[in-house]
């Protein structure tokens, strides 16, 4: 029942992202195909740290290193084919986004090894310190490395490249990113419905019982731990070519809060969260950032509210609500 | 005579880092909350000595001032809404005091804008001095050394020695405990929180009197101050110390030193940028060490 | 009588001044029930925590079916056998009963890496998880969150997730703990019944329960064991009267 329930309110969630990315493609706004490829790709950001986070119960605060290393691996790679500069043994570096994309995810899957590895040599609160100080680390090194622009960042002129589309084209590249997002969705859906689901689910809620079980909970994590990184990089390197430009701004703390947001804001633990957090946070930017410069303070005083008030998120909050009118129409 | 001079700096920035980290590690141990928003509380400190110090003139009033609002914004935030949270999940302090953050920052933005201020230090504060071994070395830094010392004594003396002291050992240790023994535990909650506040604007404040006071200022500082604790061990005064002094000669030295090891094996100018991206990482792999030997921290009892 | 499944020789574990366990030996038989009795504070809970590998002792050894487990972590050992049940909230609760026991099942086979697969339509998963549920008493509820249901079915289903380990030896610390009455005499019934599974070594403050199904008994007090025998040899033994059973009178 519960089960049905949230799959129709996932399939809404997605539904309407699609229908927005369309209807204003065909009401000629690109401003706003923009901005719902903008939700599609930190939805998919979001859709990777839930995993961690929402089914594992790893609080992790540093998913912006693995956001920063999907979206440098896209602009390193882009930059060295616009110069012909070779990167490394012999490879020139490519724009096609079918080479990125899993070099984005390999280089930060490789590095969330690292990571998770001595971070899940801890837990709780000194894991969320650990995670936070690491990607710190990769902030601070892309800061102080000048090759690839430092503070500054570094730009490149044209979008990668797609075979068969046009990927300059904001309905097309909306096209790619929601259905990487899609794709992303229904692993994840799978993963959590999984033997291996089953067992990292066991772990957050009780790990003494999924010991005894058998199972050993670091392997789990750390797998978990892993692929959450890859996707979460997928959408950096999809976020370096929405803005055909990345920065450390990208590895920033603030970027892992505003990830982390995404996913309690839409609830935690379920699939289409991170997508109704991102839509909300994109909406109240581009609403609040209307009504005033400081929309963050906005911004800062509605989530204390969610918090205190609707722990559960918007999902949460919408499954309650449809509750109180089911039981309603009972009474009536 | 150079790398006295590093090993002062790294003391000082040690010192800075510890009234940083002391706050933290109380409020955790004591409460068992993890506050982002601690960054923020540094932050209103500096803002509140420069404001005060500017319209008074009075570099020390601007100090007193840090303490104050830096402990009344405390314990008005630890009213308000951290009480709310002490029962709550890790999750749900890490998003709170996160919103938390951006409240303080805009909210400051809004009343001071982007720009940074500037503090000017009381003439018997600035200048150099010349230490036993005929260093120059700028006074104001040996006062933030000492006033660290001052505070990591007072806090030993407090903990060890007070009432107040007293339960929060107490509080550490079993929370039910303290609230079945008469002790007014939101009380004592509100004090320490303000204590760590007070201690983190105190940082601020002496911190804006050598570099510039500006919004998002505290956040850097925050995340050192976790590197520290994870060093130190959480709730442990002692590892916040040696944790502080750890990191703080660490990144002093390790951004001396290392361009000028580099530059041995490689040319003056990639040795430099190499070495100073090297030397930024340096915390970070002490602090991964300590998570490879000791998780549970220097001087932590476990995780 | 045939060689003891569990043996535990010399085994030794200090906290600071404190001697938790101070060289306990114990053999546990095929078919027995063998209760570890013993006061507050005499390690008993330190004792079966070293038996799951969950605290390593100082000294001494373990060894499971003739083999030394000393190295081997606490989700080894569970998948070999060893299997520690009846413990306070011991069920996932956002789990149904259905996902509970598969659970179990997946961990005993030591097959947790599978990612793709929904583990609903596995009949690798599915099929024991049935055979479990069932005889454990619970048909019918597999849809039911482990959360809802009653104290006497959460029980059942600790039961079935025991069961899906295959455990050769079942190791119960204190099921009788806050149960009343009716349910102490119901898990009597159903630990009678478990014994024809395996072995089980059960440590319980309930002296009604361990002197009606223990074959056998250990009693530990300080972290020494002060005698080991029948429990009509147990009743008799001064040591024991004096030391420990004194105290209940």
């Amino acid at each position: 029942m519960t089960m049905n329930r949230e799959f129709i309110i996932n399939i809404m969630i997605f539904g309407l992202l699609i229908a927005v990315g369309i209807g204003a493609h065909l009401a000629g706004q690109g401003f706003t195909v923009t901005l719902a490829t903008k939700v599609a790709i930190l939805g998919l950001a979001g859709v990777g740290l839930n995993l961690a986070l929402g089914y594992g119960g790893l609080v992790s605060f540093g998913h912006a290193a693995f956001f920063g290393i999907g979206g440098y691996a896209a602009g390193v790679l882009a930059s060295h084919a616009a110069n012909g500069d070779p990167l490394m043994f012999g490879f020139g570096g490519s724009n096609q986004m079918l080479v990125i994309w899993p070099v984005a995810m390999l280089a930060a899957g490789f590095a969330a090894l690292m990571i998770g590895a001595l971070s899940l040599r801890t837990s709780g609160v000194y894991f969320i310190m650990v995670t936070l100080a690491f990607a710190q680390m990769i902030y601070y090194f892309a800061i102080s490395w000048p090759r690839y622009g430092g503070e500054d960042g570094l730009s490149f002129y044209v979008r990668n490249a797609f075979p068969g589309m046009n990927t300059l084209k904001p309905i097309e590249y909306f096209t790619i990113c929601a259905s990487l997002l899609g794709l992303a969705l229904v692993f994840s859906g799978l993963v959590t419905q999984s033997r291996f689901g089953l067992a990292l689910q066991s772990i957050r809620q009780n790990p003494q019982r999924a010991t005894a079980v058998g199972i050993r909970a670091t392997p789990v994590r750390l797998t978990t731990f892993v692929i959450s990184a890859m996707i979460t990089a997928l959408a950096g390197a999809l976020y370096a070519d929405l803005n055909r430009f990345v920065s450390p701004s990208m590895f920033s703390w603030h970027m892992s809060g505003e990830i982390m947001v995404f996913v309690i804001l839409g609830g935690v633990g379920r699939l289409c969260g991170p997508i109704a957090g991102a839509a909300m946070f994109i909406l109240l930017e581009h609403l609040l950032g209307k009504v005033s410069d400081h929309w963050q303070a906005l911004l800062g005083l509605m989530l204390l509210g969610i918090v205190l008030f609707a722990p559960g998120g918007l999902i949460g909050l919408i499954t309650k609500g449809l509750d109180a009118l089911r039981k309603e129409k009972a009474d009536v | 005579m150079l790398l006295a001079e590093q090993l002062l700096n790294g003391l000082q920035y040690g010192m800075m880092l510890f009234l940083m980290a002391a706050g933290l590690t109380l409020v955790f141990g004591v409460m068992g909350l993890i506050n982002l928003a601690h960054g923020a509380l540094y932050m209103v400190g500096a803002f509140a000595c420069a404001v005060v110090a500017a319209s008074t003139g009075s570099f020390w009033l601007g100090l007193v001032a840090s303490l104050a609002v830096a402990a009344a914004a405390g314990a008005l935030v630890e009213m308000l809404v951290i009480r709310r949270l002490y029962n709550r999940d890790h999750l749900d302090q890490v998003l709170a005091t996160f919103a938390l953050i951006l409240v303080f920052s805009e909210g400051t933005r809004w009343l001071f804008g982007d720009f940074p201020l500037y503090l000017k230090l009381p003439p018997a504060l600035s200048g150099a001095i010349t230490l036993p071994g005929g260093l120059q070395y700028p006074f104001f830094r040996l006062v933030i050394i000492l006033v660290g010392a001052v505070v990591a004594l007072g806090l030993w003396l407090l903990i060890s020695r007070t009432r107040l002291g007293i339960r929060i050992r107490a509080g550490e240790a079993d929370r039910e405990m303290i609230g079945a023994l008469g002790v007014d535990i939101a009380k004592l909650y509100t004090i320490v929180f303000a204590l760590g506040a007070a201690l983190a604007g105190l940082a601020g404040g002496l911190v804006g009197s050598i570099q510039s006071v500006q919004v998002g200022m505290g956040e850097p500082v925050l995340i050192l101050a976790f590197v520290v604790i994870v060093i130190g061990g959480i709730g442990s005064i002692k590892g916040a110390l040696v944790g502080a002094l750890l990191v703080g000669m660490t990144d002093t030295l390790g951004k001396a030193v290392i361009p000028g090891l580099f530059a041995r094996v490689m040319d003056t100018a990639s040795a430099n940028t190499t070495g100073s991206a090297v030397a930024s990482m340096l915390i970070y792999i002490l602090m991964a060490v300590v998570l490879l030997v000791r998780p549970q921290g220097l001087f932590g009892a476990r995780v | 009588m045939s060689d003891p499944i569990l043996s535990i020789r010399g085994l030794k574990k200090s906290f600071g001044a404190l001697t938790a366990t101070d060289d306990v030996s114990l053999d546990l038989y095929p078919g027995e029930i063998h209760a570890l009795i013993g006061p507050n504070g005499a390690g008993k809970s330190t004792l079966i925590k070293q038996i799951v590998g969950e605290i390593r002792p100082d000294a001494g050894s373990i060894a499971f079916e003739g083999q030394v487990i000393d190295r081997l972590d606490g989700a080894a050992r569970a998948r070999r056998g060893l299997a520690r049940s009846f413990q306070v909230s011991s069920v996932i609760p956002d789990f149904t009963v259905q996902q509970n026991v598969m659970l179990a099942v997946a961990g005993a086979g030591g097959h947790v890496f599978r990612f793709l697969r929904p583990a609903l339509s596995d009949p690798g998963l599915t099929g024991p998880a049935q055979g479990y549920i069932a005889h454990a008493g619970l048909t019918g509820r597999e849809q039911s969150k482990a959360s809802a249901l009653s104290h006497g079915e959460r029980r059942k289903l600790e039961i079935a997730m025991a069961l899906a380990l295959r455990p050769k030896v079942f190791l119960l610390d204190e099921p009788m703990a806050g149960m009343g009455l009716e349910g102490a005499k119901q898990l009597t019934a159903i630990l009678s019944e478990l014994r024809r599974e395996a072995p089980i070594l059960l440590v319980e403050h309930d002296m009604d329960a361990v002197f009606a199904l223990a074959d056998r008994i250990t009693v530990l007090v300080y972290g020494r064991v002060i005698a080991t025998g029948t429990v009509s040899e147990i009743r008799a033994n001064p040591l024991v009267r004096q030391s420990y059973l004194g105290e209940e009178a």
